[in-house]
Formats: structure tokens, C-alpha cells, sequence
């Protein structure tokens, strides 16, 4: 049992209203987060014609302290928006920080403790040089045992990936297709850091940074923020007449260190069968039981049992290319080992099967970690609610008709994941 | 009492280093040692100044830790230290060619995760002695040890275990 299946989801119906994020960039010295943030807020609040009055607290989504150097960031912001004195409270995990963030969000709706609840996520990552921010980065590993060994995040991807390569078959082409989809999607999105159009030989042939991964099979750095703004049922629909509904969400972790992942079986979903993988350790290095708890639990809770067939979008943490293959997997979008061939075969571009980061993903729209999980709610509210044409000016990227996306957030190697499912009402 | 209107703060020579006057942008130095202890883990460190690699074994379902852990993760129950053999299989690998700030002057290092036959979890390290085009899964591999100690998980790095003589390559 990989979570307790007599977790239940008893609360209240807990509903998206609005969203707002900045463009991504690598460094925008000209505003501080909190400006950043009040920016995000402003444009969420006004969409929806809310005031600060509407707003019963809220919930701070960032990572790193050290990449400011200011501790209580959270608090300033608050202060900043005008929401003090409210209720309000940090969440961090790692890469997976916005999507706990929106998640506790949640919570304090489902609960009844607030009808409204602003979600906002930043990071300013600019302040140091890149190779700092690795640093910092790394920080988030063992620092007994991998830190002072490796200390590089994408040096410990490479390695998963290496083992995911000789486990399945997958190949470095089959990564570079991740990186050729997310940032072809992203040139149609103006709040995105990187849209380029490439080809699987110009992410080859970019600087290796840990084989197999080249700088293209990599996210950016970036300065951002987004900012989602839940509600309950009444409220919701007083604010707007199209919210969506988050239906449920889920939430898995694993150890912190690579070296500690067991080597046993596979959790299964109703659309798998034990002897579909017979002689496969898991999760050892290869694959993401956390990413796999968190789907177990949101299918559940929102009756899910082909995910394929039963999702129309998603929005996952591609930090790596190699990561947004064993999240297909993980996910149930296909079976473990077949990820390479489902983005080979196309089933998440764009006009594909179902539509993997039609936004860009993190690959292409960058990655300031707090704000990373807010943009993708933000992303996803606004397809579920066919209003992406009038939020990016282009309707180039909006779904024909979309019901039902899946969001996903992810920690270092893994660590924290967690899996949201949100629906369209109309 | 020493109310005085005219006091005055001290100028001094020093400055800031200023990167852009529009926003402006300044140089803001940080740095901080620490008293880091490696408290429950740090038989380990030392054990490597004897050419010993130690893991942990649960002394309760005899889980075997190949990078030590006090308490089991599996059942909750303490561990006891376990030496681990000096020889293993590369379970995966790859070369990095950019890193962390502190790391950046040792790229390109190659990183691996070690198993150890008999042994239920893995080890990250440093392997030396190899290029990329060398390195596979299944490679074995052994581990060597710094003669001056620097209480690092690096005390121990792996070489490739020498192969008897290929015949002649066509």
C-alpha cells in the first residue's frame, strides 16, 4: 500500500478563479519579488474584479532562502500585497514547492476554513551566477553523502537517465524530442523564457552538461512569479461564472538519497497487470515512485482508471527532458519502459494523442521553482476555461474543447511529487 | 550625558562595488564556515582513514545499507555498521562537464552509483582512471582511498578493476 487507502478526500468542492503569472526571464533586475508578485496578483485579482476584501489569506510558495538571501520572504509579500494582518503560511519542497503550495491552497478551502485563499509563488534567481545557483541547488542533497560527491542536480538526472537508457532502451534522440516539442509549443507563449524551434541534432549538439543531457535537455534559471486564486463553491461561481474545479489532488515522496531507493515492484494502476512487469526493480533509479503515489491518489480520488483516455492535458515538471519521459510513465500514460517510444511516436505534441506542457513546460518557459507550480495551475485554468487566446493574445495553443488536465510538480530526484487533477465546469 | 547635535558617522575608504545605476545594482558578500557534525554517520568518515567502505545492516530485517543509514527505512529498527566489500558493478554513471561553483575546477569527474553484490542499496562516487566512451553498466570496479584524509565521502573513489590482457584487437 503505497498511501492509506482510508485517506479520504471529505472536504469541501474546491474551485480555481483566476490566475495571473509574469513572463519568465533570466534575470529581471528592474523589480524585486515582491513586486514580481504583486504584478501576478493584480492581474489575477482584476480578470475576476476581486478586491482585497474578497481575499481570506493566503500561502507563500518558494525554495531557497539563499538565492535572496532574505529570510521571511514570504512575509514581505504578504505585507506587500496588503493582505496582512490575514492568515497566511510558507510551503517549501523543493522543485515541487508551487505544487504543495497550491495544493495546501486547497486544503484551506476543502477544510472551510477560508472561501478564498490567494496562492502565490517566486523566485528570484538572478542574484547569483549560474553556477552558484547550482550550488545552492545541490544544497537540497544529502550534504553528508551526495553533496560533497556529486553536487549537481543535473549530474544526479543524468545518471537516472543513464539507468532508465539501459533498463528500456530509451534513447538520447527520444530525449532531444522533449526539448523539440516543449520549445516549438513555447513560441506561441508570450510569458515563456526560451521558445525556440529546434531540431533533435541542435539539442545534440549543444554543450554537454552531464551526459546525456545537453544544455537543451535542461531548464533555465529564471526570475518569475504566478499567483492562483482559489475558492469554495459558492463563492467560486459568485466570482466568476466559468471556475474550474480542483477535483483532487496527490502527494508521494521518496528518500532523499538516490542510493536508497528499494529495488521492488511496481504500485499499479487499474490499467496494469503484475506481469506487465516481471523482473523490473522499482523504483530503483530509473523511475519516480513518488510521481507514481501522488497518480495513484489523485486517480482515486477523482475515479480515474485509464489515464489516457480520461485526461485531455497536462502540464508536468520537465526540468529534464529525461524526466518528462519517466513522468509519462509514472503517470500511466504508457507502461514503464515505453516512454521513449510515447514521445517518439508523438502522443504528446500539441495535436498528438494528449498534449504533454502545451505550454512549454519548464523547459522552454523557464524555471523560478516557487512560481513554477502556480504557472502551471495558471496555464492549466486557462485552457480548461478556453480562455487562453485572451490571455496570450493567441489561440494558437488553446485545446479544442479540453475537460479534464492533470498538473504535476516535482522535487529533486524525486523526493516530494505531487499530482493535481482540475476540471472544466462548462 | 552626551547629547551631541553634531555628531557625525565616521567616513572611510572602503566602497561598493556597483554593477548598474539603473536599477542599481551593488555587490552584497556573503560567507559563513560551519561546525557541520557528522554526528550518528561519522564512523563512516573515519573508517575510510582504515581503507574500510562502511554500510549498515537492520539489525531487526537485516536490510543492507551500501551508504549507512542508523535506522532502517524499512521496518524503523536500528542499524549496525556493516563493512562493504572494496569491489563493485557501475549501476549507473555519467560524466560531468559543468557543475556547482565549488565543483567547477574538477569538471570533467565522472559520477557513478556503485552496487555491491549482496547489498541492498547503492553508493554514489567519483570513479577516476576512465573516460566517458569507457564507462558501462556492469563495469566492475574498485575502491582506492586517500592517504591524507579530508573526511569527505571522496576519501573513497573507485578505478576501473584491471582487466586481464585483451588479446590482440583487430
Amino acid at each position: 500500500m503505497y498511501y492509506s487507502e482510508l485517506m479520504k478526500h471529505t472536504g469541501r468542492n474546491v474551485y480555481m478563479v483566476s490566475g495571473g503569472v509574469t513572463k519568465f526571464a533570466k534575470a529581471t533586475p528592474e523589480m524585486d519579488f515582491r513586486l514580481r508578485v504583486k504584478k501576478a496578483f493584480d492581474y489575477a485579482m482584476d480578470d475576476v474584479h476581486l478586491t482585497l476584501n474578497d481575499i481570506d489569506g493566503s500561502v507563500a510558495s518558494y525554495f531557497a532562502d539563499h538565492f535572496q538571501r532574505q529570510l521571511m520572504s514570504g512575509i514581505m509579500v504578504q505585507d506587500y500585497l496588503g493582505l496582512t494582518p490575514k492568515p497566511s503560511k510558507r510551503v517549501e519542497g523543493g522543485g515541487a514547492t508551487g505544487g504543495l503550495a497550491f495544493q495546501t491552497g486547497y486544503e484551506e478551502i476543502a477544510s472551510g476554513r477560508m472561501d478564498t485563499c490567494a496562492v502565490y509563488g517566486f523566485e528570484t534567481m538572478s542574484h547569483v551566477n549560474t553556477w552558484k545557483g547550482n550550488e545552492f541547488i545541490a544544497l537540497a542533497s544529502d550534504t553528508n553523502f551526495d553533496y560533497p560527491v556529486g553536487g549537481f542536480y543535473t549530474g544526479y538526472y543524468a545518471m537516472m537517465a543513464v539507468r532508465h537508457m539501459h533498463e528500456f532502451g530509451t534513447t538520447v534522440e527520444q530525449l532531444a524530442k522533449v526539448s523539440v516539442k516543449n520549445h516549438k509549443n513555447a513560441i506561441h507563449n508570450p510569458y515563456a523564457q526560451s521558445p525556440m524551434n529546434l531540431t533533435v541534432n541542435d539539442v545534440r549538439n549543444s554543450p554537454m552538461v552531464a551526459y546525456p543531457l545537453t544544455r537543451l535537455d535542461v531548464c533555465t534559471m529564471s526570475d518569475g512569479a504566478a499567483v492562483s486564486i482559489l475558492a469554495s463553491e459558492e463563492k467560486a461561481f459568485e466570482i466568476t461564472d466559468r471556475p474550474v474545479l480542483i477535483k483532487s489532488i496527490g502527494t508521494g515522496t521518496d528518500t532523499m538519497r538516490l542510493s536508497d531507493r528499494p529495488m521492488g515492484k511496481v504500485p499499479l494502476l487499474p490499467n496494469e497487470k503484475e506481469s506487465d512487469y516481471s523482473g523490473l526493480k522499482y523504483p530503483g533509479v530509473h523511475s519516480f515512485r513518488a510521481g507514481r503515489t501522488a497518480a495513484k491518489e489523485a486517480y482515486d480520488g477523482a475515479g480515474i482508471t485509464d489515464p489516457i483516455e480520461e485526461l485531455d492535458l497536462i502540464e508536468l515538471h520537465d526540468a529534464y527532458t529525461s524526466s518528462e519521459i519517466q513522468t509519462y510513465e509514472d503517470l500511466g500514460l504508457c507502461k514503464y519502459g515505453e516512454g521513449g517510444k510515447f514521445i517518439e511516436e508523438g502522443k504528446s505534441e500539441l495535436k498528438g494523442k494528449i498534449p504533454v506542457n502545451p505550454s512549454g513546460g519548464l523547459l522552454a518557459s523557464g524555471h523560478p521553482v516557487g512560481a513554477t507550480g502556480i504557472m502551471q495551475s495558471v496555464f492549466m485554468f486557462w485552457q480548461l476555461q478556453r480562455t487562453v487566446k485572451k490571455h496570450f493574445k493567441d489561440d494558437y495553443l488553446q485545446l479544442n474543447n479540453p475537460k479534464r488536465g492533470l498538473i504535476h510538480s516535482h522535487a529533486g530526484t524525486g523526493t516530494y511529487v505531487t499530482a493535481t487533477i482540475m476540471e472544466a465546469v462548462k | 550625558m552626551t547629547i551631541n547635535p553634531n555628531a557625525k558617522m565616521e567616513e572611510t575608504q572602503s566602497g561598493t562595488e556597483v554593477y548598474s545605476i539603473d536599477p542599481l545594482i551593488v555587490k552584497s558578500h556573503y560567507e559563513i564556515d560551519y561546525i557541520h557534525s557528522y554526528a550518528q554517520d561519522s564512523e563512516f568518515f573515519r573508517a575510510l582513514g582504515k581503507k574500510k567502505i562502511m554500510g549498515s545492516k537492520c539489525k531487526k530485517c537485516g536490510y543492507t545499507y551500501a551508504t549507512p543509514r542508523s535506522h532502517c527505512m524499512m521496518c524503523g529498527a536500528e542499524t549496525e555498521w556493516y563493512q562493504l566489500p572494496n569491489t563493485g558493478k557501475v549501476h549507473t554513471f555519467t560524466t560531468c562537464y559543468f557543475g556547482s561553483e565549488e565543483f567547477l575546477k574538477e569538471t570533467p569527474f565522472n559520477l557513478i552509483m556503485v552496487e555491491f553484490e549482496n547489498v541492498d542499496s547503492l553508493f554514489m562516487a567519483r570513479l577516476i582512471g576512465a573516460d566517458l566512451d569507457d564507462l558501462y553498466v556492469g563495469m566492475p570496479v574498485t575502491a582506492k582511498f586517500r592517504r591524507n584524509q579530508k573526511f569527505s565521502p571522496t576519501d573513497v573513489y573507485f578505478v576501473p578493476v584491471a582487466q586481464p590482457e585483451k588479446k590482440k584487437r583487430r
